[in-house]
């Protein structure tokens, strides 16, 4: 063992506390400017009063409920199409053999490198003949077949026994209720783990909606925010520090109290 | 002979394939018909003008700044955050009090949205009370204002994309750094080998197909982000942080010029394409089928 001297671990340590305290820096200057009056946003006073003034501003200046709904739905609309599509697929490229599978999943991993967000002028087109323009749907149908949550299923129901498959068979199972009763239950630790990056990825999505959204009733709290914080209606920093915090919060609350799960499903995601 | 098992696989694979040929497939193929013709206006209807809108594009200031800024932000956007990211990993590998928080710090930032973080650095560069000025002031140095000056825009955006990914990258590094055998170290040891010698020899190459594989993501996220532009720049000052991806967001739908937008985005998929490629023959790809 290559011993550490004290130099060393003292020099590492404190060279890992110096970064992470720099690292966290831009996310303190915006906490302690949203939770003060806009007097004191950029003078640091440790007796300045605190305030949640900013934030019921930000709420009462622009419809940030509604974004938020919107928001809620987009998310949920789009994690609950994307597990059933992938599951299906997932599920017939794993354990069935058919005509045309290589072409096919070539076809779905595609989509891993030309994803739909920068399709925009064609999508939009698509929405146009639709009459989807500045609809909710709109805004999710691009990502419902999700190729990466195929993918990501498929490596996982292939590893499930297929003694498991073959006995639920024997007992009088149809196709889809192995599906239902073996691979779902079993495949739900690969789902949970996409549902996190489903979730922050499209909580987190800004250019489509962007586009493709024009009023209050669709557009999603990202989009929201950006025409709430360049407003020049003379908003205070205090508060557009405010709406961005609450726009970040509910994902920045689940990192917190799910840090492990967070990372690892992160890290599945990103190794395809 | 159709079999059952083949009706079955067609018709589980149908849903998804509808969604994935509508919104993938078919509008990557027409983005590529539609930009070898003009745009339709008004009553005048597309005209085919095949490689027009490309040749358009080398006579074009904007695209061309366009593309050596991508270039640029590219390369500090993915030098700066793997070799943040490899530093990050390696101050927090082991386990001791405070790491978690550590590693908390730098993971952070990867799970929120792009748009706020664009407002909070903004706020940061801000001119005047900005931290950044503030600091600036109090060393008796001029005001300065970092997203809104041609020489420094783009670089403002570059540290925004690199204080967000740094701490995803980390957690790549940190799983391969576990993977080093523990035994290695310990031969290293008694070899009297030192640090530097056994991170250089060992760690480094052991390393390697995750830092090839961070380097594709970076690649990738260099011309994929530009969410922050938006709110803290739009391409400007004079163009100075204009970006691929939020130029064709301009000529697509700023000045509904979509067949131009078309050709621009080709150009954007032939770059995803050729990296994609190129990891493929690059790869060791065992090392991450585990």
């Amino acid at each position: 063992m290559m011993q550490d001297t004290a130099l060393d671990r003292i020099l590492m340590r404190s060279g890992g506390a110096l970064l992470a305290l720099l690292w966290f820096v831009p996310l303190a200057y915006a906490i302690w400017a949203a939770f003060h009056p806009a007097a004191f946003e950029a003078r640091f006073d440790l007796t300045a009063p605190l305030t949640l003034g900013n934030f019921s501003a930000a709420w009462q200046q622009a419809p940030f409920a509604r974004y938020f709904l919107n928001t809620f739905l987009l998310v949920a609309m789009i994690l609950a199409a994307q597990l059933v599509l992938c599951t299906l697929a997932a599920f017939a490229f794993a354990r069935l053999s058919f005509p045309g599978k290589s072409i096919l999943f070539a076809l779905i991993l595609l989509q891993l490198l030309v994803m739909p967000d920068i399709l925009l002028v064609e999508n939009y087109k698509t929405m146009r003949a639709l009459g989807l323009v500045d609809s909710i749907l709109a805004i999710g149908l691009p990502y419902f077949a999700s190729g990466f949550a195929i993918f990501l299923l498929r490596q996982t129901f292939m590893t499930i026994p297929k003694e498991l498959d073959e006995a639920a068979r024997i007992e009088g199972c149809s196709l889809l209720g192995v599906l239902w009763r073996v691979y779902v239950p079993l495949g739900k630790p690969a789902m949970l783990a996409f549902g996190l990056v489903s979730v922050s990825h499209h909580w987190n999505n800004f250019l489509w909606p962007l586009i493709i959204t024009n009023s209050v009733e669709t557009r999603p709290l990202t989009v929201g925010l950006s025409i709430f914080a360049t407003t020049d209606s003379g908003t205070s920093w205090a508060v557009i520090n405010a709406a961005t915090l609450m726009t970040a919060a509910p994902l920045l609350l689940g990192f917190l109290l799910f840090q492990r799960q967070f990372v690892q499903s992160f890290m599945r995601a990103g190794i395809k | 002979m159709v079999k059952r098992e083949w009706i079955y696989a067609w018709a589980l694979l149908l849903p998804a394939f509808v969604f994935l040929i509508t919104f993938t497939h078919l509008p990557a193929v027409q983005t590529l018909i539609n930009s070898l013709y003009t745009t339709p206006k008004g009553r005048r209807a597309a005209m085919f003008t095949g490689l027009g809108n490309y040749q358009q594009m080398l006579s074009d200031p904007v695209f061309l700044k366009a593309m050596v800024n991508s270039g640029i932000y590219a390369l500090v956007t993915i030098l700066a955050s793997i070799l943040l990211a490899l530093a990050m990993a390696l101050l927090v590998h082991r386990s001791f009090r405070g790491v978690g928080l550590m590693r908390m710090s730098f993971f952070t930032p990867t799970v929120l949205p792009l748009i706020a973080v664009a407002n909070i650095w903004l706020f940061f560069y801000a001119p005047g009370f900005g931290l950044i000025d503030q600091i600036r002031v109090f060393f008796g140095l001029a005001s300065a204002n970092y997203a809104g000056q041609p020489d420094t825009a783009l670089y403002a955006v570059a540290a925004v994309t690199i204080w967000k990914e740094a701490g995803f990258f980390m957690i790549f590094f940190l799983a391969a750094l576990q993977t080093v055998p523990e035994t290695l170290r310990e031969a290293a040891a008694i070899e009297g080998c030192s640090r530097w010698t056994f991170f250089r020899r060992v760690t480094l190459p052991l390393i390697m197909p995750t830092t090839l594989f961070v380097s594709v993501n970076a690649v990738i996220n260099a011309f994929r982000l530009v969410d922050h532009v938006f709110v803290m720049t739009k391409g400007g000052p004079d163009n100075a942080s204009m970006l691929l991806l939020y130029y064709i967001f301009e000529t697509g739908f700023r000045y509904w010029d979509t067949a131009y937008a078309g050709a621009l985005t080709m150009v954007l998929i032939a770059i995803l394409a050729a990296v994609g490629i190129g990891q493929f023959f690059l790869a060791d790809k065992r090392v991450h089928y585990r």
